[in-house]
């Protein structure tokens, strides 16, 4: 067993090179620049190209370069970064290439802060870039799942031929916890790649990785097949975490870090009787909609959390569609609600009359 | 022209074969204007990679212009790079798979206006790669606009007036300042007006992809072409107009060249 303590983007680091991640490609930005630090230092070491680029726009166009090639390959950081990368992503998820790409995601808009923020929700799962396209989206909530979900995401980008990213926050790739390493053996999960570019044999047809269908026909049935591909990714991959939800009557949902603070404050509200559950979901794309919409005939209402303006908050309308209360209560900017600002928005759902008047509702 | 084919083709067994396509070309018909240099460009590339034995071994990277569709001719494994990136794929190809040859094929849009960043900083970290830099001096697939490197005075679509330095700034002489850098172990110029100056260039292109072999650093080949269709002239008026302005601007001959 592997045990250690790290911090965030440290563990995510580690577990891309027991990942097998053959190469890296990135540019220092604040809060996830110990990624690149990691890999310099460990991952050259232990058989890991890596490179620091002139940019954000040459890391994800070196990422695509490299995942043509065939090699499993990555990308991380934060929220200014990765809107320079979303062109390249858009390409990327065209060309169907695998790949990693982590946000480390910081306050915004514009230049913002470098604190906590899950203010690059929409960015994250509705595209983000031009054109017809999603990421498998994946947020962790503590440093083991920092660790955990990058073995995961490798696995699913080469199953799907399709981007995967991480989309952690500021805090969560600084704090330090206890982390173990998983065992992985990258040879039993590599898959495959015939359709690389890796030199053409005679023996069979020129390899093309391109975006590039000039002919609308085509185009139409690239985005058939892609659409297709994501349908089969939300029926097979949805992924969250359910806690307290058995006998609730009301039910927050909120993703990464802003679940934990949720999670604090579903215990205080239960230690005052309050019937409150967690539903988590870690696959932010595919969302959890069924599992969301099955709640409702048995709850009264539900809050969503978030560390941004209210984001995830329409998936979760969309799922209910109306047929209970959804509240929101955000923080933004860089900053992270405090579990009893949390406590407040449930107790404020079911009409015990709030202590002190909350600092942000929406 | 069928029947000019045809009466080729009786012809055939009294005439003795001087040149045959290398296998390295697909059987496309290319889709450049007549005149255009890219056609032979891709020919002198890809008979280079043949002759040398390379074909199987050799991974391009195209670019967003007229070459966009390069490997519909080129028989080898390609990709096709965002606009400007080029540089910064064929870096990434050659890191992972350092054994393979690697190429970016790259028009002056491209590489001189939006991807200034990934070519310096390719060439500046001396990827051991080929850089095939194809200059005309205007956009031609979108239409015929200014292009970094269009000749001052130079009439294009959005310079109506000819390209006026004060505000639409100088030709933009990429090929030059790369020569500067250490990164660079071989920078030459060259053009496909003559079947002499394609020879020259077919030469540096063998040279610079058997320095790759070598793994001695960038190598950077701008060739002067044309663009009738841009010009608006007669493919012929357009060698000549090349003569006489783009290569007093841009002379051929080695900009840098090994120690």
């Amino acid at each position: 067993m592997d045990i250690r303590l790290m911090k965030g983007n440290e563990a995510l680091a580690e577990a891309a090179i027991r990942a097998g991640c053959q190469a890296y490609f990135g540019y220092p930005i604040t809060p996830q620049s110990e990624v690149l630090e990691y890999l310099m230092a460990e991952g050259t070491q232990r058989g890991m190209m890596v490179l620091q680029a002139e940019s954000e726009v040459a890391s994800i166009n070196m990422v695509y370069g490299a995942a043509g090639a065939g090699t499993r390959v990555m990308t991380s950081s934060s929220s200014p970064g990765i809107s320079l990368m979303q062109e390249g992503l858009s390409y990327i998820a065209c060309a169907e290439l695998p790949c990693l790409v982590v946000n480390v995601n910081r306050g915004g808009p514009g230049l913002g802060t470098i604190q906590p923020s899950q203010g690059d929700y929409f960015q994250a799962t509705k595209g983000g870039g031009h054109g017809d396209y999603r990421l498998i989206v994946l947020a962790p909530a503590s440093v083991q799942e920092m660790a955990d979900f990058v073995y995961d995401a490798f696995d699913l980008a080469d199953k799907y031929r399709n981007p995967v990213m991480i989309l952690a926050d500021g805090a969560l790739g600084q704090m330090m916890e206890k982390v173990e390493f998983r065992n992985y053996d990258p040879q039993q999960h590599l898959v495959p790649k015939p359709w690389a570019t890796v030199g053409k044999p005679a023996s069979r047809a020129a390899n093309v990785i391109t975006s590039l269908h000039i002919r609308p026909e085509k185009m139409e049935q690239i985005n058939l097949n892609l659409q297709q591909k994501y349908k089969e990714i939300a029926e097979k991959e949805v992924r969250f975490e359910r806690v307290y939800v058995d006998d609730a009557q009301y039910i927050v949902v909120a993703y990464g870090l802003a679940a934990r603070v949720a999670h604090r404050a579903i215990e205080m509200a239960r230690e005052k009787g309050i019937r409150v559950g967690l539903l988590r979901p870690i696959s932010l794309f595919p969302f959890p909609t069924n599992e969301i919409r099955s709640l409702v005939p048995l709850i009264d209402g539900m809050l969503v959390v978030e560390m941004n303006a209210g984001q995830m908050v329409e998936d979760v309308r969309l799922a209910v569609e109306g047929q209970v209360p959804v509240s929101f209560y955000g923080r933004m900017g860089g900053i992270v609600p405090m579990p009893d600002e949390v406590l407040r928005a449930i107790e404020s759902l079911i009409g015990v009359p709030a202590q002190q008047p909350m600092e942000v509702t929406i | 022209m069928t029947n000019e084919l045809d009466t080729l083709a009786l012809d055939k067994e009294e005439m003795e074969c001087v040149y045959v396509k290398p296998s390295t070309l697909t059987e496309a018909r290319m889709h450049y204007c007549p005149g255009c240099g890219h056609g032979v460009a891709h020919r002198v590339l890809m008979e280079a990679v043949e002759e040398l034995g390379l074909a199987e071994k050799t991974v391009g990277v195209a670019p967003v212009g007229c070459s966009v569709f390069a490997y519909h001719y080129m028989n080898i494994d390609m990709q096709e790079a965002a606009h400007g990136r080029a540089s910064a794929v064929a870096t990434a190809i050659k890191r992972v798979l350092p054994d393979r040859i690697v190429f970016s094929y790259q028009g002056d849009g491209d590489l001189a206006a939006i991807g200034t960043a990934e070519t310096i900083h390719t060439v500046n970290r001396g990827e051991n790669i080929l850089i095939l830099f194809i200059n005309n001096a205007i956009y031609g697939m979108t239409g015929g606009q200014m292009a970094p490197t269009t000749l001052p005075g130079m009439k294009t679509t959005t310079t109506p007036f000819g390209r006026d330095v004060s505000t639409a700034g100088f030709p933009l002489k990429m090929t030059d300042l790369v020569s500067h850098l250490p990164g660079a172990y071989y920078v030459s110029r060259h053009s496909v007006h003559t079947p002499n100056a394609v020879r020259k260039l077919k030469k540096a292109i063998t040279k610079s992809l058997q320095y790759q072999m070598e793994g001695k650093g960038t190598c950077f080949i701008e060739v002067v072409s044309n663009c009738p269709s841009g010009w608006k002239m007669t493919p012929r008026q357009a060698n000549e107009w090349l003569v006489e302005n783009m290569l007093k601007e841009y002379p051929v001959g080695d900009l840098k060249v090994p120690a």
